[in-house]
């Protein structure tokens, strides 16, 4: 009896969790113009269609552009506090930490629109560095957890022998720890890159129509069309990401970036 | 051979001084006040329970951590501020710390590439180190491959390789089974014959402790308690703390002596003990004193002891271990006393329960001054 309530509840919570993209992949193969779900039979057109519209295609561009400059700059950024905050205990340590973690209690639309500002000030409203620097600013903490994660794990010995063997302080670094935290690091590059890419509030705000990003196109064509080539681009666009989640799993282990495992 | 030429290198006599280190963490003392003097060449052991300082004190040598007080000095030089990189010094870690990203070439060799020797020299030196430990063949495997003897063999490999000053050891065999950590304890007294490297060993073990030092630091809370050779720290412990720490023991309860110029008498009760006495003993007529007896000089007594240094024990139990049995009988006024005798027989000579005479080879039997009384 307990068993059958157990899977009942195992079940629902997977139903939940996946409805929503399943339902979005469903009506995406639907032969009509109808978001039909289930779908009345099966096509490929508006993935066809989706990969053809000109505005998916910019956005795109514009995506790549933006999450590969964003994911790299946080990763360099991210590994550096990640190291400030393992190896030293000086004084504003406590308060960097918590400008480090803010991002993620300040609400995407009030980072954006902060940007939005600062870019206005700047004259930078047109281009891509407020872009970047809003998603800078949001994927950098995952990074450096993920970094900091890694660091823990290896084991301080390491260094030791390595000191004690003759290698200077530069050269642990360099020949062993930097070595064993980089499968941390490209780890983070990934969790930032997808976070990045799938972004849409604080773009919302930062994007221009010459720069928007992918998810911001996809809302403005939803705001005139409601045909499935919204749901083809959208599956397209999971389809990236869980390319992306694969291999941050690989080399990291996404339970422990996620901060489920605590190292 | 080897062993000399290298002593012979040393311009110093003394491999590594240890003068008046102590070592604070916030309110615990971990290491006070201890001075030590290495020789060249020597396999020391730095032996006690957990907590003692032993690990502290060998990483102040090697560096990782600084005194609070006092100096080190290696081969002459004072290090006591000298950085780690910089001390010459070679450790092998309990875990090994193997560098999981490089394999066994390029572990052994690590040391050698920061010496900025030439790529022929140090393929030369790291083949030479493989082929001492009995690592042939492995050179290209990577660490996970690897059992744990083979860990251990690669860590000892990339510290010897470097012919460092002092090879620091700590507690390197725990982590082996009983059969291993046997057969690598004869391959560590060969490794230091054929090296000639000064040695410090640290271990918990005092088995291990007796089979390979050429001398042992027993320390407790900090301090150490007696140093010298495994013999004579095993027949002359310098207190109580190391007369039950090395080897299994007797301590009998407190006994008042008299003592004449060939004997000495003791007194627990209702028991009397007669020693022959020893030039080193402390003692004198009217001094409390307390007598350590090891198990393998107690016996079974027959009509030759007419009656002398006998006692008559309750059998509580045996604990057979194959070579020898460990029995242990509650004599009135002793307490509780354990005999070790070879073999089995004794199970079926003196059951359990039955009353019987022990006597006491009191030739080698430990006195000590009665401190607490």
């Amino acid at each position: 009896m307990r068993s059958v309530l157990f899977w009942s509840l195992v079940a629902a919570i997977l139903v939940y969790m996946t409805l929503p993209a399943v339902v979005v992949v469903a009506t995406s193969v639907n032969p009509t113009e109808l978001m039909a779900f289930p779908p009345t039979g099966f096509s490929l057109r508006w993935y066809e269609k989706a990969l053809t519209y000109p505005d998916f295609q910019t956005a795109f561009r514009s995506s790549l552009i933006v999450m590969a400059l964003a994911s790299t700059l946080a990763t360099l950024l991210g590994s550096t506090f990640a190291f400030l905050i393992f190896h030293y205990n000086f004084r504003g340590r406590g308060l960097l930490e918590a400008a480090l973690w803010s991002p993620l209690i300040i609400p995407h639309f009030t980072t954006g629109f902060g940007f939005l500002l600062l870019g206005s000030h700047l004259n930078l409203t047109q281009g891509y560095a407020v872009i970047v620097m809003a998603h800078l600013l949001l994927v950098t903490p995952f990074v450096t957890r993920a970094v900091f994660v890694s660091l823990s794990n290896v084991d301080a010995n390491y260094s030791r022998a390595a000191a004690n063997l003759g290698a200077t302080p530069s050269g642990v670094l360099f020949k062993v720890t930097l070595p064993l935290v980089l499968p941390g690091m490209l780890g983070g590059w990934l969790i930032a890159a997808i976070l990045s890419l799938t972004e849409f509030t604080a773009s919302l705000y930062v994007t221009a129509s010459r720069t928007q990003t992918l998810p911001v196109a996809m809302y403005n064509y939803i705001r005139e069309y409601a045909d499935p080539t919204i749901s083809a681009i959208s599956a397209l666009l999971i389809l990236s990401t869980t390319i992306i989640m694969i291999l941050a799993n690989h080399f990291l282990g996404l339970r422990r970036i996620l901060g489920i495992d605590n190292g | 051979m080897i062993h000399q030429k290298m002593a012979a290198l040393q311009s110093d006599d003394s491999a590594v001084e240890i003068k008046h280190v102590s070592r604070v963490f916030g309110a615990v003392q971990a290491v006070s006040d201890v001075s030590l003097s290495i020789r060249n060449g020597e396999f020391i052991t730095l032996l006690g329970p957990s907590g003692c300082g032993k690990t502290t004190l060998l990483n102040m040598v090697a560096g990782f951590i600084n005194p609070s007080s006092g100096a080190i000095h290696i081969g002459g030089r004072d290090v006591t501020d000298v950085p780690v990189h910089l001390r010459d010094t070679g450790m092998v870690f309990q875990s090994y710390a193997l560098f999981p990203h490089m394999n066994v070439f390029d572990n052994v060799a690590f040391g050698l590439r920061q010496r900025k020797f030439s790529k022929a020299e140090i393929s030369a030196k790291v083949m030479q180190a493989i082929e001492m430990m009995s690592l042939s063949g492995m050179e290209q495997r990577r660490i996970s491959q690897l059992s744990g003897g083979q860990q251990q063999r690669v860590a000892l490999a990339r510290a010897i390789v470097i012919q460092p000053k002092v090879l620091l050891l700590d507690e390197p065999l725990s982590a082996l089974d009983k059969s291993l950590r046997a057969q690598m304890q004869v391959e560590l007294i060969e490794l230091h014959r054929n090296t000639g490297l000064t040695t410090i060993f640290v271990t918990h073990d005092q088995g291990e402790a007796l089979s390979l030092s050429d001398r042992i630091v027993v320390m407790s809370k900090g301090q150490i308690q007696q140093v010298t050779e495994p013999i004579d720290l095993y027949r002359n412990p310098a207190n109580g703390f190391v007369a039950s720490f090395i080897g299994e023991i007797n301590a009998l309860p407190s006994a008042s002596c008299s003592v004449t110029s060939q004997e000495v008498a003791l007194d627990i009760g209702d028991v009397r003990l007669v020693a022959p006495r020893r030039a080193e003993w402390q003692v004198a007529s009217g001094r409390p004193v307390k007598a350590f007896v090891r198990p393998e000089h107690i016996r079974i007594a027959g009509p030759a002891d007419a009656g002398r240094n006998v006692v008559t024990g309750e059998v509580l139990t045996h604990i057979y271990q194959g070579s020898h049995t460990i029995t242990r009988l509650h004599v009135d006024g002793l307490g509780q006393i354990e005999m070790r005798l070879p073999g089995g027989d004794v199970v079926g000579r003196i059951p359990v329960g039955l009353k019987t005479d022990i006597a006491f080879d009191l030739a080698e039997v430990v006195l000590l001054p009665d401190t607490a009384a």
